[in-house]
């Protein structure tokens, strides 16, 4: 959205509608009459979306439909009056009550911190606690609410340099005692950067959790609401102080459930339970304003711990999915390319073709990490079973058993931004820090 | 009330939405099979749909009411006739370009403008018969007019826009809907507020639904077509009116709800005669439950057993006004209790109007009255339920009792089956309309609408003389056939099934299946491709054209039965050759007597107990030549 910065009074509008436009010194928001083949049209002037042509003029007729008037030779516009200047008057905010948990709200962008402004047709962040509380006056039952805004971005255009700001943002927060921190994010990459703050936010006192929505907040149906109710809940409140996301559970609005930040994924495109907990069940979940941890093993939430910061990454790291037919000098240009981890997506149990094995044997020569994941998805890598896999196994390739390909790039890139000795990374990454491995596969 | 009304003294004016489900192959925003299932759901989840603010930052009162009293809902789904487009679990995929073509169709049919570029809307809705929240709805052409007897109405708006998910089920704040049915085209057709009588009403709607019609892409059956009506008198209101599903309805809603208005309009000035004011109308509300511990009213008691409470709120000089008749079925005190329905969920409300009564004795009432200390000009009303409720409910009766003094109440309204109407929400604002901005806008090129005016369908006037001519059928069959849905399937069987006149296939599309839908049979269960089989098994002498409506009844019993095995399971297989003969020198030998009295004169007679005892059996023709013959044989010898 945006890009409407030179011309705010007429905004999407180009060529043809911009020229005659101007020359009726109409404004979006202006009650105006367009004249063409002999009838009349008239409307409030309506913003045109940056993607539509130049030879169109949107107004609201008097039902409320919009149309689109195309601009011909004999178009004439008029401005018949000046637009009702629109004032957003949100209702009174709920009383706040003091005695309640203190919950710090981190905004970062996303479907779930945005509203439409109607006149405008931009979509503005919507975070402050007033507006919050306006949109869901739940939340003051549960919670104090402190907001900030660190930035208003989608998520997919998040780097690993956003992932240090965020954790330095919750460290901040978490320094100034609240009781639990909430990130609005983005949904598409919000596994990676739950990911991220899992490692970089050591020896959590409280939860930190991450939430999001499929439907955006200004539709009756939206999810942000009951996933908000969820996510301040839980940070308010929930025995864990651990990186959680918390999404709907079903497509039903009945209950929320908050997956461990080290192993959750987006595994569908549109759904609301499009988050789901890979080889583990969910860490809890809340349903008619119960919550029900779904297990024994968590850390949990102690006031008095205090929490370690490793806010750095390194970004030269690349997750590579082996396909059929895959051209190995892939591998060798990110060797070139000066990179210092590759996590490969393997095929099954771990394995790629034998072509790739002699730019794989390169890149451990030159000194990067090389480690395998499963683009299964579900499941353990086990080298052993197959020559492919042992073959690999004597290359120096690391096996990551059930981790996610995605939280093992996330992680390769902090134990590089931890540490500039290979052996260490490679030993951090062996290691279980964050609950991204377990040693049970259990049956799901 | 039976007086008749002078319409034009009134000012009644009367505007039409008519909405007709099109018979597209695919839904307008996914490519699911607009169609609906019977029988359990496979799939059910449950939502609540929160009011969103408008760009005021204002909520709907009556949406965040309802939101807040925890109301459900539930809905129900399969996965032949909805998909996650439905569930609003995906967005919407791009308009539906056939339904459009309909749209744009119809709009050049009735010479309105199409719009340059197509913009999709979305219309708040959230009494969860949308799963979005919202409608998605857009204007395709403007300015349009018909001529409808002489007279141009103007044709406000062509609007292409998906149908609702259909209810089927309420239990306490759980609301169950089963989205089929959500998301099937509909063609919306708004005309001007030009109306000035019910008459004129039901013959605009008549001459829209033959427009439609005569693009042989409208859905049929109960339910495929409904108008809402926008009516108002000078003074009165304007209120719209929901769901009329029959077209012979539509005359006496619109003369009902003049009649409503009139009357609350009488009931304001004498409410003014009598001097109450709208701070007279206090809403004290009363607990009343230890007056009826001991009643006989059943429903009372049940409630006072359940531990429910009474609670009852005076109204000041309402005495008699409430159990008026203001038009046929519809009172003040049912008004009151729609509302009391409405917001408190309560099952009804009692007033002083109808009691004693329901068990509620006169003792009663009089206590009732000193309790509240109404005299005898004042009513009282009461309820029993919950607490909560029923103050909810009291509340919505005195805020209706203070409308009364100002007159007719803006709100939309139900059509009930009889022609009455009934209290459903208040109107909603006027900001409830926002872009779709999942629909790319669509532009309507020139060319493209050259093209659609270059092969217009035939208007229904032309289609009535066309019939006459080319197939010789008489008018008022000709006219039936353009107005029954079943023009298109006409043509296609009397093409392939040419030995059944055509006079045979148009009855039978009409008049027989009039007759069985009346007998209660749902004719809509027989596809086209069914009836057209039916018609070539006559066709090629395999059943006659007597048995017809029986296949039909049979067909639309059977949901997966075919037009073979209705014909062998009624045992319809013509019968013929020896079996024929036989049958019919068993004929003759019982009638002996008259055959020996008459001789061949008693072929007529004979003929007559024939067909009646085999009808749909006998090939008539063949018959009559045996039978002539056998008499003659007879005769001779």
């Amino acid at each position: 959205m945006g890009g409407n910065h030179d011309l705010p009074s007429l905004p999407g509008y180009k060529g043809e509608a911009l020229k005659i436009l101007r020359e009726a010194e109409a404004q979006a928001g202006d009650l105006i009459r367009i004249f063409k083949d002999g009838t009349s049209y008239e409307g409030v002037l309506m913003p045109r979306s940056e993607y539509g042509d130049e030879r169109h003029i949107v107004i609201k007729i008097r039902s409320g439909y919009n149309i689109g008037v195309r601009v011909t030779a004999d178009t004439r516009v008029e401005k018949v009056g000046a637009g009702a200047k629109v004032t957003f008057k949100p209702p009174p905010p709920p009383k706040q009550r003091p005695n309640l948990p203190r919950v710090s709200i981190l905004s970062t962008g996303g479907t779930i911190a945005s509203r439409v402004d109607y006149r405008t047709g931009a979509v503005r962040p919507a975070i402050s606690a007033e507006d919050l509380y306006s949109i869901v006056p739940e939340l003051s039952d549960i919670a104090v609410i402190e907001t900030e805004v660190i930035f208003s971005l989608f998520s997919e255009d998040l780097t690993p340099k956003h992932w240090t700001r965020i954790a330095e943002t919750v460290a901040k927060r978490i320094g100034e005692g609240v009781d639990g921190v909430v990130i609005t994010h983005g949904t598409d990459t919000m596994a990676y950067t739950a990911a991220a703050l899992s490692f970089a936010l050591q020896d959590l006192p409280v939860p930190v959790v991450l939430v999001g929505a499929q439907r955006s907040e200004d539709r009756p149906s939206s999810d942000a609401a009951l996933n908000l109710i969820g996510a301040v809940s839980a940070a308010a409140e929930a025995p864990f102080a651990e990186v959680v996301v918390a999404m709907h559970e079903t497509v039903s609005d009945n209950a929320v459930a908050f997956h461990r930040g080290t192993k959750v994924r987006k595994c569908h495109t549109s759904r609301r339970d499009a988050f789901k907990s890979v080889n583990v069940n969910p860490l809890a979940r809340l349903a008619d304003g119960q919550l029900t941890m779904l297990t024994e093993d968590y850390r949990k939430r102690d006031h008095d711990r205090e929490l370690t910061l490793k806010p750095n990454f390194d970004e030269r790291v690349a997750l590579i999915k082996f396909y059929p037919g895959m051209n190995p000098r892939l591998i060798d240009l990110y060797v070139d390319l000066g990179y210092r981890g590759l996590i490969l997506e393997g095929t099954g149990l771990g394995h790629v073709g034998r072509k790739c094995f002699p730019s794989i044997r390169k890149a451990v020569e030159r000194g990067l990490i090389v480690a395998m994941a499963s683009q299964c998805i579900w499941g353990r890598v086990n080298m052993n079973v197959y020559t492919n896999g042992r073959d690999l196994l004597a290359l120096g390739v690391i096996p990551l058993g059930d981790m996610l390909a995605e939280t093992a790039l996330v992680k390769l890139m902090w134990a590089l931004g931890e540490t500039d000795d290979p052996e260490e990374a490679k030993a951090l990454l062996r290691t279980n820090m964050a609950g991204e491995v377990s040693a049970r596969s259990i049956y799901i | 009330m039976s007086k008749q009304l002078n319409y034009s003294k009134i000012g009644l004016l009367v505007g039409l939405e008519c909405h007709q489900q099109l018979a597209t192959r695919t839904k307008l925003f996914c490519s699911c099979k607009p169609r609906l299932f019977k029988g359990e759901p496979k799939v059910t989840f449950l939502r609540r749909l929160r009011p969103t603010q408008s760009e005021l930052g204002q909520v709907d009162p009556a949406a965040y009411f309802e939101f807040k009293k925890g109301v459900r809902i539930l809905y129900e789904a399969d996965n032949e006739t909805s998909c996650l487009v439905e569930m609003d679990e995906e967005p919407p995929h791009p308009l539906n370009p056939e339904a459009l073509e309909v749209a744009l169709t119809v709009a050049l049919m009735m010479n309105a403008k199409p719009v340059d570029e197509i913009h999709v809307m979305r219309k708040t809705v959230i009494d969860g018969s949308n799963t979005t929240g919202f409608q998605r709805t857009c204007v395709v052409a403007l300015n349009g007019s018909i001529e409808v007897e002489g007279k141009a109405v103007p044709i406000e708006h062509i609007s292409l826009e998906e149908d609702a998910a259909r209810k089927t089920g309420a239990e306490g704040f759980e609301i169950r809907y089963r989205i089929d049915r959500l998301g099937i085209p509909l063609i919306e057709v708004t005309t001007g507020p030009v109306i000035q009588s019910p008459r004129e009403a039901q013959r605009v709607a008549l001459a829209i639904g033959r427009i439609l019609r005569a693009t042989k892409k409208v859905r049929r059956g109960i339910g495929t077509i409904r108008q809402d009506l926008n009516i108002s008198i000078r003074d009165g209101a304007l209120i719209e009116i929901k769901g009329v599903q029959e077209l012979e309805l539509i005359s006496k809603v619109v003369e009902y709800e003049a009649k409503r208005q009139l009357g609350l309009l009488e009931i304001r000035d004498e409410l003014k005669k009598r001097g109450v004011t709208e701070d007279e109308i206090r809403g004290e509300f009363h607990n009343a439950t230890e007056l009826f511990k001991k009643t006989k009213c059943r429903v009372l008691r049940k409630a006072i057993n359940q531990g429910k409470r009474v609670l009852a709120v005076k109204l000041p000089k309402f005495s008699g006004l409430l159990g008026r008749e203001i038009a046929p079925g519809m009172r003040l005190g049912r008004e009151m209790a729609d509302r009391a329905r409405f917001w408190g969920r309560v099952g009804g409300i009692f007033h002083t109007d109808e009691l004693p009564a329901y068990g509620v004795t006169e003792g009663e009432v009089d206590r009732l009255k000193r309790l509240l200390k109404a005299g005898p000009e004042d009513a009282v009303v009461f309820v029993a339920d919950t607490l909560e409720n029923a103050a909810d409910a009291l509340r919505a009766v005195v805020e209706r009792a203070k409308e009364a003094l100002r007159g007719v109440p803006e709100e939309t309204r139900a059509a009930n089956p009889d022609g009455t109407t009934r209290y459903m929400r208040p109107r909603p604002g006027a900001a409830r309309m926002y872009p779709e901005t999942d629909i790319p806008p669509i532009q309507i090129t020139e060319e493209y609408l050259q093209e659609l005016a270059s092969r217009l369908p035939e208007l229904p006037e032309e289609a009535v003389k066309r019939l006459m001519v080319e197939y010789d059928l008489n008018e008022k069959l000709a006219k039936q056939l353009v107005d029954s849905e079943y023009l298109g399937l006409f043509e296609d069987t009397v093409r392939k099934a040419q030995r059944v006149s055509p006079t045979v296939v148009a009855a039978t599309l009409t008049e027989t299946l009039k007759a069985l839908r009346r007998d209660g049979v749902d004719v809509e269960e027989v596809s086209d491709e069914q009836i057209l089989e039916v018609f070539r098994l006559v066709d090629s002498g395999r059943t006659t054209k007597e048995a017809i409506p029986e296949i039909i009844t049979w067909l639309a019993e059977h949901k997966d039965g075919t037009v073979e095995e209705a014909v062998k399971e009624l045992g319809l297989t013509v019968i013929s050759g020896d079996e024929l003969r036989s049958l019919v020198d068993r004929v003759v030998y019982e009638n002996e007597a008259v055959v020996k009295e008459r001789g061949e004169g008693a072929f007529g007679f004979l003929m007559g107990v024939i067909m009646k005892r085999y009808r749909g059996r006998l090939d008539a023709k063949v018959v009559s030549e045996l039978l002539k013959e056998r008499l003659k044989s007879l005769y001779r010898g």
